[in-house]
């Protein structure tokens, strides 16, 4: 029976890819086993076996070609002396990645990620960030005020600006070194420190063996002494082995030393679900690290915000948490092209100027606030979408002097609801904006259960663009 | 409990080697300065130690409290061997270790008391104390985690290339954490200059070394990452300098960590409020007797050195009125300005 070898995906959040190179032509023979091409993603190369034994009989889509959407047919395989007119290239989406998607090895599990962001985990998420203008064309307005007017925008994604950050600081400073797993010849898990082990050296970007507490100690320790480490969590999940650290010894030895020791030191790394890789690879860490006094947090959406607060972050004198997300790593968004470009930690942006409800959220929680708000426009309600960008210290101000004009507001974040950053604003409104709220304020949150792995749990376990606009609608009274 | 480790803690295995604490026939010597000089600093520590626990049964020190009485011998010794700029940090029994590294008693006894004038102006308390200027870096509370901190140091100390060692000092009880073993293997992988330091007093609280370590020679803990470790006696301050010499000199020169398990013993109890139903009084009373850093030394000072008793006497008054004049600050300093609840949790930003 003729069988199509589909695109292959090579990590959870990988949408497509470029099909590199056949190695094996129409009509040779194939076993299992036996390498058919190599496809590739701005993040690595991988390779396609055959798993059955056959004749390629044709192949569908030729080398060079870019943009193969996962699980598109790339080729048929017969048996021997079958016409390929009788492989189905309609094969089942479902059944098509265990026919021949080869799974991800071990290495390449949960690292090598494209750019493309899930469409997964939304109903009506778009497919990827593709066109880039759709994201372009939302860049407020306040964010002119953070750097001068005409200034050069270029478009880059999260990923790129997390590492220009990283290198720029790098370049200015000999204190600042990077440490984690992978981040030097492997070139980052997640490629965000893709070439600085080239341009810094082995002394400057430091692989560590897979030991989060003993090497955020050691980040910790460097750090007392007034180098300036930035350490890589592959992601917050891991960080758990190392919050003792985080909280112990760097958060509050400045306090109990009296004022004698700081530690100028930043944790980042993402945060949060990425996309089907279960509950203890999905949780959000968000308000746990802005829980703690002696920390900063800060969670960014835009490539831009990304690199002037990383850049802020790594020359802060205290411990930062910075929480990245890595479905937001490929997302493209226009950043000023600077020499020097730093934001202000501990400041949230209005995002999208509106008059009617305050939508306030952080981080990947932006995307649904944003499509909501859009969506809320075309039936009426004008939506200000607040980015905190910060969550300790919170710009509580930017929040309330929105709520005073709109009265109403709606929190956005995919982290559980107990406690959560939403909680803690809804709080903060209660004494500093009561008399201004015409309804009560309404969280959207990650459901509170652990992530599930099954594609239809984990999207009922994410917000959701609906939600929002419900919870909006709710709060007006529509 | 099993009868397995009911064995393991006979009396025998409690004081594993009484061989140890015999002068060896190539005890290294000091000359009279030297012991002088030890004598001295080890003098300051255990009447400082003394004058706390004092101040804690009047209620005027609160929270924990753990002191170093009987293990003075350790530190002084690390000391006698360190140059300036030689880094330290310990674990929460730490008041020895600030007095070593020439932290002013007042400040440290202030900090006890919590009071302005304390090292940490009253907002860190016994287990956490620092001095930038003595390279002192904690201090620390939570078991183990100097470990990793100080091994972080050493990985400055190699970054900077500034020819610093760090000496990080850990209890029988630390040497069982997960982060000491990652905190070796990076120490060793990247030959970072550090000094890991055992101070092995035989109880981790209440539980004896036999009753919870597999392996309860220490200095064979870095074994399978390849470093190299020895048993010091702890008790002689003379066997933890030569110690100390050889150990540091390997870090500092790049040959990358050393851990010296020393063989000591604590008198008191782990903190205050220790029944020390552990152990038998005899036990105690026996290293006391036998093995008393202090009393080793001032012997030493008489017989050999010729030390008129009176110089001796003098140097215990000294000693007696540095400690008192601690005290006397500690208990009349002010507590801590109710403004500074809410100072010192992060730093200005230069940004």
């Amino acid at each position: 029976m003729a069988t199509d070898i589909l695109m292959p995906a090579l990590s959870p959040t990988m949408e497509e890819g470029k099909l590199a190179k056949w190695l094996k032509n129409e009509g040779d023979p194939v076993k299992s086993g036996d390498v058919l091409a190599e496809i590739e993603t701005d993040k690595a190369t991988m390779e396609v076996e055959a798993i059955d034994e056959g004749v390629l009989a044709k192949i569908l889509v030729a080398e060079g070609t870019e943009g193969v959407k996962v699980n598109t047919p790339i080729a048929i395989i017969t048996a021997e002396g079958e016409d390929a007119s009788a492989a189905s290239s309609t094969a089942p989406k479902a059944d098509a990645p265990a026919q021949a998607a080869p799974a991800p090895d071990m290495q390449a599990e949960g690292q090598a990620k494209t750019p493309a962001p899930t469409a997964k985990t939304t109903d009506d998420a778009p497919k990827a960030p593709a066109a880039p203008a759709t994201i372009t064309n939302k860049a407020p307005a306040p964010v002119m005020a953070e750097f001068p007017e005409g200034t050069e925008m270029v478009t880059m994604t999260v990923r790129e600006a997390l590492r220009d950050a990283m290198a720029e600081e790098m370049r200015g400073d000999d204190a600042v070194f990077v440490m984690g797993e992978e981040v030097a010849e492997y070139q980052g898990a997640y490629k965000i420190t893709q070439g600085l082990l080239q341009e810094f050296g082995a002394r400057r970007v430091v692989d560590t063996p897979i030991t989060e507490h003993g090497f955020a100690g050691i980040g910790v320790g460097a750090a007392f002494t007034g180098l300036r480490p930035i350490v890589e969590f592959m992601t917050f999940n891991f960080a758990m082995q190392a919050i003792d650290h985080i909280i112990n010894s760097a958060a509050k030895t400045l306090y109990m030393s009296g004022g004698q020791l700081g530690c100028p030191i930043v944790f980042r790394g993402p945060n949060g679900a990425a996309a089907r890789v279960g509950a203890q690879h999905s949780h959000d860490y968000s308000a746990w690290y802005s829980n703690v006094p002696g920390l900063k947090v800060i969670a960014p959406y835009t490539a831009s915000d990304a690199k002037g607060l990383l850049k802020a972050a790594i020359r802060d004198p205290n411990p930062i948490i910075f929480l990245e997300n890595e479905i937001l790593y490929g997302q493209s968004f226009p950043v000023p092209k600077l020499d020097d470009f730093v934001l202000p930690i501990g400041k949230a942006r209005v995002h999208r100027p509106g008059t009617d409800v305050t939508i306030v959220s952080f981080s990947i929680g932006m995307t649904y606030a944003l499509k909501a708000a859009q969506a809320l426009a075309e039936q009426g309600i004008e939506a200000e979408v607040i980015d905190l960008r910060t969550l300790r210290p919170m710009d509580t101000e930017t929040v309330v002097e929105s709520v005073k004009k709109t009265g109403r507001c709606v929190t956005v974040e995919e982290g559980f609801p107990q406690s959560g950053v939403g909680a803690e604003i809804v709080a903060r409104l209660m004494v500093d904006a009561f008399d201004y709220l015409d309804a009560p304020v309404l969280r959207v949150t990650g459901k509170d259960v652990p992530m599930p792995y099954a594609a239809n749990l984990e999207k009922l376990a994410l917000p959701n663009v609906a939600e929002v606009i419900e919870a909006v609608k709710a709060v007006c009274y529509r | 409990m099993d009868a397995a480790t009911e064995a393991g803690q006979t009396k025998s295995d409690l004081t594993p080697s009484d061989a140890a604490h015999a002068p060896a026939p190539n005890t290294p010597q000091f000359t009279r300065d030297e012991d002088l000089h030890a004598y001295h600093e080890m003098l300051l520590i255990r009447r400082f130690e003394e004058k706390a626990g004092q101040l804690y049964g009047m209620g005027l020190i609160g929270g924990f409290c753990h002191l170093y009485i009987g293990q003075e011998a350790v530190v002084i010794g690390m000391q006698m061997a360190s140059v300036e700029g030689d880094q330290v940090i310990t674990g929460y029994r730490d008041h020895g270790h600030m007095l070593a590294c020439g932290m002013d008693p007042k400040g440290v006894m202030a900090e006890l008391t919590g009071r302005r004038g304390g090292y940490s102006r009253g907002k860190g308390g016994s287990m956490h104390m620092f001095s930038r200027e003595k390279q002192f870096f904690g201090g620390h509370g939570i078991v183990g985690a100097q470990v990793s901190l100080g091994t972080g140091l050493a990985f400055a100390d190699a970054y900077k290339k500034n020819g610093q060692v760090s000496l990080t000092y850990m209890g029988d009880g630390a040497a069982n954490q997960g982060q000491v073993y990652e905190s070796f293997n990076m120490a060793q992988l990247w030959k970072l200059p550090v000094v890991y330091v055992i101070e092995n007093n035989r109880y981790a609280m209440g539980t004896s070394v036999a009753r919870a370590s597999a392996q309860t020679d220490f200095s064979k803990r870095g074994i399978s990452f390849g470093i190299p470790g020895e048993q010091v006696d702890g008790m002689d301050v003379r066997t933890v300098r030569e110690a100390a010499a050889r150990a540091i000199a390997h870090a500092r020169s790049g040959e990358g960590p050393y851990i010296l398990e020393m063989q000591t013993y604590r008198y008191r109890g782990h903190s205050m409020s220790d029944p020390a139903k552990y152990r038998t009084k005899d036990e105690v009373s026996k290293m006391r007797d036998e093995h008393d850093p202090i009393e080793m030394v001032r012997k030493r000072l008489i017989d050999m050195h010729g030390v008129p008793e009176a110089e001796l006497k003098a140097t215990d008054a000294k000693v007696r009125e540095t400690v008192n004049d601690a005290a006397e600050f500690a208990t009349h300093d002010p507590e801590p300005d109710p403004a500074e609840l809410w100072t010192d949790i992060l730093l200005e930003s230069r940004a």
